[in-house]
């Protein structure tokens, strides 16, 4: 069983990357680039071949990092997510990581879906997908960065917080 | 008021202090 902390924290570490990298590629690389593009009339290279792919690995990956984070934490997994037990810092990670993934599953992955076309909607209804899927994915911006000084320091940083 | 959101660097300011808020919360419950 000692096994399991260990490929977990491996698994969590590989699928966590994959997750949040391709979170700041859309908000610091893809916004802007679609915006340009669109404007030289070659979006559809984007959208039909890169955005479909890259939320494919985006939406499973964040599911990966989930499962592996909870099983990293083990028998401390209520212990983090009520805060007690000294696993307030490693909590506060786990908690902004758990809205994180709803942000994924519940706004972002179903409003791209219509904005990509691959579910049908009206040019009103794919308006207001952009805006939601873009300030879900912004906020999953602002919530990684907390979320990745809790993940890094909550653990085994105790100094940080003067222990 | 702007959406801090709609700019990159509205969206990092906003975790940035988002993480300072949280460090003294967990930093209470530690203590």
């Amino acid at each position: 069983m000692d096994y399991v902390p260990a490929l977990a924290r491996w698994l969590h570490f590989m699928a966590g990357v994959m997750w949040i990298g391709l979170l700041y590629y859309f908000n610091f690389v893809q916004v802007a680039a679609l915006k340009a593009a669109t404007a030289d009339g070659t979006a559809a290279g984007i959208t039909k071949h890169v955005a479909p792919r890259a939320l494919l690995y985006f939406r499973w990956a964040a599911v990966v990092t989930w499962l592996a984070g909870a099983a990293l934490l083990g028998n401390q997994f209520v212990n983090a997510f009520t805060l007690r037990g000294g696993m307030a810092g490693i909590g506060i990670g786990a908690w902004l990581g758990t809205i994180m993934l709803i942000n994924v599953w519940a706004l972002i992955w179903p409003n791209q879906q219509k904005i990509l076309g691959l579910k049908p909607a009206t040019d009103e209804e794919k308006n207001k997908a952009r805006r939601v899927a873009f300030l879900a994915s912004r906020t999953n911006v602002a919530l990684s960065i907390p979320m990745l000084f809790f993940m890094a320091g909550g653990w085994s940083h105790r100094a940080i917080f003067g222990l | 008021m702007k959406n801090p959101l709609d700019s990159l660097w509205g969206t990092v300011i906003s975790g940035l202090i988002l993480t300072v808020i949280l460090y003294f919360v967990v930093k209470s419950i530690l203590s």
